[in-house]
């Protein structure tokens, strides 16, 4: 296409992604210097349509961050009241004592959220400080001077059709020029992902970074079923003891709960698929009895980061800040980063006014970074996820021994051996899983989850799943590893089909389906799926969720 | 001329309804909301007669609580001059509706007055049609192209047999079709000029109208569960099953 003339608008700060970390580094900038201009993009239609979470909630960042937000009308209500981790067995479940529980698992003084509300809420609370927010426009390519300094965004352009050609409701994408830019999109942001190569932000990290993929139903259950404030999280069955993962359950307002699953995506079988144990799970004795005359409201699903310390990157770069999930600052023993996230974003609006106001570098990050208590807080939570890789057994009394003796102090620290994208093995190996036909009552097909998700992409736009070599789903993935992307992808957005002129089998990308989860990104073998910024606006809608 | 277009805060389109567990409705609370979706023909088609030298002001008005400014600020970024609120707590139905937007009518004089043909919540589809009566303006409903000449205004609306050509006379009330146009994007720029765009909020209890409901709703509940298909093996028992099971052959 020619090129086209664009606008351009010029700003102190201008953030990517309106969540947890990217507002409160709005927030924060606001409140150091009230004259600062700052404006934040964000993809989804609208602030907190994106953002899915469990989500028990630390208030450390926030209380930090707005000291009187009890008494703002915040969506944080509930609670936690009372907690248990069990272990599930296919139709048994055994109560771990919470005596042997590590402090980081214990949630006394938490409250159950929506994390989507709260994102909503800070949205509004940074707009009343003079923040301009745009929802509906991904940023979907970075500006960079010669000396390849970031300077900036550009946003996507709107009403192309499939093959790039202007609709009547087309609309360049313009160029966001600031002084800084703030990368916060999320785990696996694509602007992340871009300048983590570019400046080799993760050239001296110990070990490949970790992901792991959520997914959260919110059903409507029984009152004389429903506890307020509950917290209960489990692991074992439906998962063999070598693929980490478990579930949650908190039980929220208004008879709700929030159900959902996390698996970590150095899972080893082509043929699992995360989705059907997350539906399977829910067959179990006691999570079908919870459920029992109640009504599935909500579906979504997420890629998450796990890798912690040791697979953090370097989080400054000239002209720009990596934060939060987009860098990697989840506490995946805590199964927490909303607090983390939210912190690495104060630290950076610190950063950001003494680098504008006062000349500093932007590489005072680090310093300031690591002499904060998220850095402690990863530092004693690094060896758990990794002593996984020796099996569930074995990791469960070794992060006993690790977080309960030694406090996360023990003087060595374990390193993930490989990306997750390394770890299928191939299919004629592995083992093939058959999953119970869904029963529409407590489990369900795909299709109606995303139709749940209020999923939706502009028609006839272009793909934003792109796929590197055309044609090596083809000639290899399908093959080798029977296209594990039909299996990983929660969306149901990837289909294998027989192409009668070709006499093969393809991949076929439904991308409008897409739910913007990230996974194909992170899980594709070869790496050979790219995912980029649809149309602004597209996607699912998990507000309130 | 000048143009009014009337804009209403609906459950976006792409939600997935759903019930309230006490039945009295649907649940809005947390939910994305938008412009009615026919609204932003209305909103688009007005802003197409500025651009093309027709009308010289272009105003919208919306009847809600306060949360109603978004969709006028979203029209304003559209492209529309400036916005009226009518603020009113309560769900008006389209004859209060209609009242309401008549007296702002009265007082603003348009020589045109567009909306959406129906809202998708209530898909009522009575408002522009009331609107027109109390006016004595002419109606043009379920229009999907239009044409202003010398005064004259040509319409165009799907019918059951075709495509129906109409001609009427300014001022007119005209509804408007998913067909019309395809509404704009608002581009980033213009959703901040559009903060800086006049908006006046007036209470309808101002209005001296009466505006309480006529009708009482009973009860809200879903539609009933489609029950799953069923694969038959060839034709002789399809038509089978749809004579003797289904009996509707």
């Amino acid at each position: 296409m020619s090129e086209v003339q664009r606008e351009e608008l010029n700003y102190d700060v201008v953030i990517v992604g309106a969540g947890p970390a990217g507002l409160s580094t709005a927030i924060k900038l606001k409140q150091l210097d009230t004259n600062l201009s700052i404006c934040v993009l964000e993809k989804a239609s609208e602030v907190g349509a994106h953002i899915l979470s469990g989500n028990v909630f630390e208030t450390k960042a926030l209380d930090e961050l707005i000291p009187n937000w009890k008494d703002l009308n915040s969506p944080i209500n509930t609670s936690v009241t009372s907690e248990d981790f069990l272990f599930y067995t296919k139709t048994k479940s055994m109560k771990v004592p919470n005596f042997f529980l590590p402090n980081v698992l214990k949630n006394h003084g938490n409250y159950i959220i929506s994390l989507s509300n709260l994102c909503k809420w800070l949205g509004e609370f940074a707009e009343n400080l003079g923040v301009e927010i745009f929802p509906g426009f991904a940023a979907s390519k970075l500006l960079y001077d010669n000396d390849q300094k970031v300077i900036g965004v550009q946003t996507g352009d709107m009403g192309l059709d499939k093959n790039f050609k202007p609709k009547d409701n087309y609309e360049p994408g313009i160029n966001i020029k600031g002084k800084v830019t703030v990368l916060s999109e999320g785990c696996r942001g694509h602007l992340g992902k871009e300048v983590l190569k570019k400046f080799n932000l993760d050239s001296n990290n110990k070990s490949p970074q970790q992901y792991g993929i959520g997914f959260k139903e919110i059903w409507e259950i029984n009152s004389e079923n429903h506890l307020i404030g509950k917290v209960s999280h489990s692991v074992g069955w439906p998962l063999e003891s070598d693929t980490y993962g478990g579930s949650f359950c908190y039980h929220a307002e208004n008879n709700q709960i929030y159900l959902g699953y996390v698996i970590g995506l150095d899972y080893k079988n082509p043929y699992l698929s995360p989705y059907d144990e997350f539906q399977q799970f829910k067959t179990h004795p006691d999570i079908k009895k919870l459920l029992d005359g109640g009504k599935r409201i909500s579906y979504g699903a997420r890629a998450l980061i796990e890798g912690g310390l040791q697979s953090l990157p370097q989080m400054y770069m000239p002209g720009a800040l990596l934060i939060g999930c987009d860098a990697g600052t989840l506490n995946m023993p805590k199964i927490k980063g909303s607090h983390t996230a939210m912190k690495s974003g104060i630290i950076a609006a610190e950063v950001i006014n003494d680098h504008i106001n006062s000349n500093k570098e932007l590489s005072e990050y680090e310093s300031k970074f690591k002499n904060s208590w998220v850095y402690e807080e990863l530092y004693k939570a690094r060896n758990v996820k990794p002593s996984f890789q020796w099996g569930l057994i074995p990791a469960m009394i070794f992060t006993g021994l690790d977080q309960k003796i030694f406090g996360g102090k023990l003087p060595f620290t374990l390193q993930h051996k490989h990306a997750d994208h390394e770890s299928l093995i191939p299919a004629k190996k592995a083992k093939k899983i058959t999953y119970p036909k869904y029963d529409g009552v407590i489990t369900f097909d795909k299709p109606s989850s995303v139709y749940l998700s209020g999923t939706n992409h502009a028609d006839d736009q272009p793909n934003h799943l792109l796929l590197n070599d055309k044609d090596l789903s083809t000639n290899f993935t399908i093959e080798e590893y029977d296209e594990p992307a039909q299996r990983y992808c929660p969306a149901g957005v990837y289909e294998v089909e027989f192409d009668n002129d070709l006499q093969k089998k393809i991949l076929k990308i439904n991308s409008q389906n897409c739910i913007h989860c990230k996974t194909c990104d992170i899980k594709e073998p070869s790496q050979n799926i790219e995912w980029v910024t649809p149309e602004g606006g597209g996607g699912p809608i998990y507000s309130g969720t | 001329m000048k143009v009014l277009v009337a804009v209403k805060r609906v459950v976006d389109y792409k939600v997935q309804i759903r019930v309230k567990s006490d039945n009295s409705g649907v649940e809005t609370q947390n939910v994305k909301m938008s412009v009615n979706p026919p609204d932003e023909n209305a909103i688009e088609e007005a802003v197409k007669l500025k651009e093309q030298g027709l009308a010289n002001e272009i105003i919208s008005v919306s009847i809600g609580d306060d949360k109603s400014q978004d969709v006028l600020r979203t029209s304003m970024a559209m492209g529309i001059d400036r916005s009226i609120l009518v603020k009113s707590q309560n769900t008006l139905e389209p004859l209060a509706v209609a009242k309401t937007l008549k007296i702002i009518i009265d007082k603003e004089k348009p020589d045109l007055v567009l909306m959406g043909k129906q809202a998708i919540d209530d898909d009522s589809n009575q408002t522009g049609q009331i609107l027109s009566a109390l006016l004595n303006w002419p109606q043009g409903c379920f229009i999907s192209n239009l044409k202003i000449e010398n005064n004259k205004v040509f319409i165009s609306r799907e019918i059951d047999e075709g495509i129906e050509n109409l001609e009427t006379s300014l001022p007119a009330v005209l509804t408007c079709d998913l067909r019309l146009n395809t509404p704009r994007f608002a581009s980033l720029p213009n959703i901040m000029k559009a903060k800086k765009k006049p908006l006046e909020t007036i209470d309808i209890d101002t209005l001296g109208i009466d505006t309480s409901s006529k009708i009482k709703t009973l009860k809200v509940i879903e539609p009933p569960k489609r029950k799953a298909g069923i694969m038959v093996n060839d034709v002789k028992e399809l038509v089978q099953k749809l004579k003797y099971e289904a009996k509707v052959i």
